[in-house]
């Protein structure tokens, strides 16, 4: 099976990124090893938004079509979404107490991650909240879209919130230039994110389509 | 054009009259208003600079508490009276309820922050007059992105279970960037600055209602059909 293959790709390429994240990336001289959760913070975050991108197609495509399919589209990607900004959270968080000193600071990037992540969490609460398919697609769908359209007002507003009320201090330039491999080991590793994101999506998908006594 | 603005006109036409009828948002939700008074005069003590401080978000947070009560109902007293069919069966494109659903919250949203404002003046002496005309302008901004999205996620949750704790745990989130710019500006406001520094967050408050507004506008038809 498709999805089966996919699992197997994505454990390849979550093991090669461990041996790159442990063996193959070097020391990083200012952070130390601390530095390399962010083979595991930054693939997580893009999957995330890979994830919330295909909630925002599946809505808009269910209620254009009012085709099943959509809504279990939007559905099997908002899971592991939710999922993956919580990785991002919980990764950066114990990034920042060993680097920055603490847990948790009300930082744009922070603070915007954080809004996603209540954002869908609200919209899977929602999902569980109606049994009625139709119903809870079309609810669902709105919220979704909406929830999309304000990311961009999100990550700008809390962007500028902290330009124009404190300089930011703790995020000071990095060096421009990431070591080769440094990119590569990331790029390993985001692949090998995109591969578990497709594969859950597959069975999730999947589950969604046998839960539903209509699919054919 | 004209039969949409109509559509629009009637179905605020008929909240205003059934609220003047019965009065059961407007009376409770000033009262709340008050109370709200109380409670941050609790959480902040008799220290007038901590109150001055504080003020731009007091207000906001108290604007956003009383809409969460008062958008809740928007599209309940529907249900209850069981005039959800009358609305899905009326003629003509769904937006139009939408619109005067939306109209009929920034009015009553009006009202309370106008009485919330005056509170505020009384009870903890701020001199307002001068900042009355940048004061109205974040407030417009403000109100309308807040209600916009209170409106539609109103529709959205009135036919659910749970929806008392579904409602503000959607909205919430939702309207972060209206509150965290509607504070801001309202910061700049009364510091005594002119409008124009609070420039950037006027324009982000206008494009968050265009981009909030445009979505309910699109998507209401289908929120509706219960």
């Amino acid at each position: 099976m498709a999805a089966r293959a996919l699992g197997w790709l994505a454990v390849l390429a979550l093991v090669a990124g461990l041996g790159a994240a442990f063996g193959y990336a070097p020391r990083e001289a200012v952070q130390g090893n601390v530095q390399r959760i962010m083979y595991l913070h930054v693939p997580a975050v893009l999957t995330a938004y890979l994830a919330f991108a295909l909630v925002f197609v599946g809505s808009v495509g269910y209620l254009l079509t009012r085709r099943a399919g959509w809504d279990r589209l939007a559905l099997a990607a908002a899971e592991p979404g939710v999922l993956f900004t919580g990785i991002t959270i919980a990764s950066g968080s114990i990034w920042g107490k060993p680097t920055w000193g603490t847990w948790w600071t009300w930082d744009a990037r922070l603070t915007s991650t954080a809004v996603l992540f209540l954002v869908y969490v609200g919209y899977l609460l929602l999902r569980g909240m109606v049994d009625e398919p139709d119903r809870r697609a079309r609810a669902a769908a709105v919220v979704g879209i909406l929830g999309a359209a304000n990311m961009p007002i999100v990550h700008f507003s809390v962007k500028w919130w902290r330009a124009l009320h404190q300089p930011s201090t703790i995020l000071g330039p990095e060096p421009s230039p990431i070591a080769a491999p440094i990119a590569a080991t990331l790029l390993v590793n985001w692949i090998a994110f995109t591969l578990l994101f497709a594969y859950l999506l597959a069975e999730r998908l999947e589950i969604a389509r046998l839960e539903d006594p209509d699919a054919g | 054009m004209s039969a949409y603005v109509r559509r629009a006109w009637m179905v605020v036409w008929k909240d205003i009259l059934a609220e003047r009828r019965s009065k059961e948002s407007l009376n409770a939700l000033l009262f709340f208003s008050l109370l709200l008074l109380f409670v941050f005069q609790f959480a902040l003590g008799p220290e007038r600079a901590r109150v001055e401080a504080a003020l731009p978000g007091l207000l906001w947070l108290g604007f956003i508490l009383s809409g969460l009560l008062a958008f809740g109902r928007t599209f309940l007293i529907e249900r209850e009276n069981d005039c959800w069919e009358g609305l899905v069966l009326t003629p003509g494109d769904k937006s139009a309820i939408y619109l005067g659903k939306l109209a009929g919250n920034v009015l009553v949203m009006i009202v309370v922050e106008v009485v919330l404002v005056a509170l505020f003046a009384v009870f903890f002496a701020i001199d307002f007059t001068p900042f009355l005309p940048g004061l109205a302008a974040v407030l417009a901004l403000g109100t309308l992105g807040l209600a916009s999205v209170g409106t539609l996620f109103g529709a959205v949750t009135a036919q659910m279970r749970a929806r008392e704790l579904l409602f503000p745990v959607l909205l919430l989130p939702a309207v972060v960037p209206v509150l965290l710019a509607s504070v801001s500006a309202t910061q700049t406001v009364l510091a005594g600055e002119p409008l124009a520094d609070a420039a950037a967050w006027l324009k982000l408050l206008a494009a968050a209602d265009l981009v909030y507004l445009v979505v309910g506008v699109l998507t209401f038809e289908f929120v509706l059909e219960g």
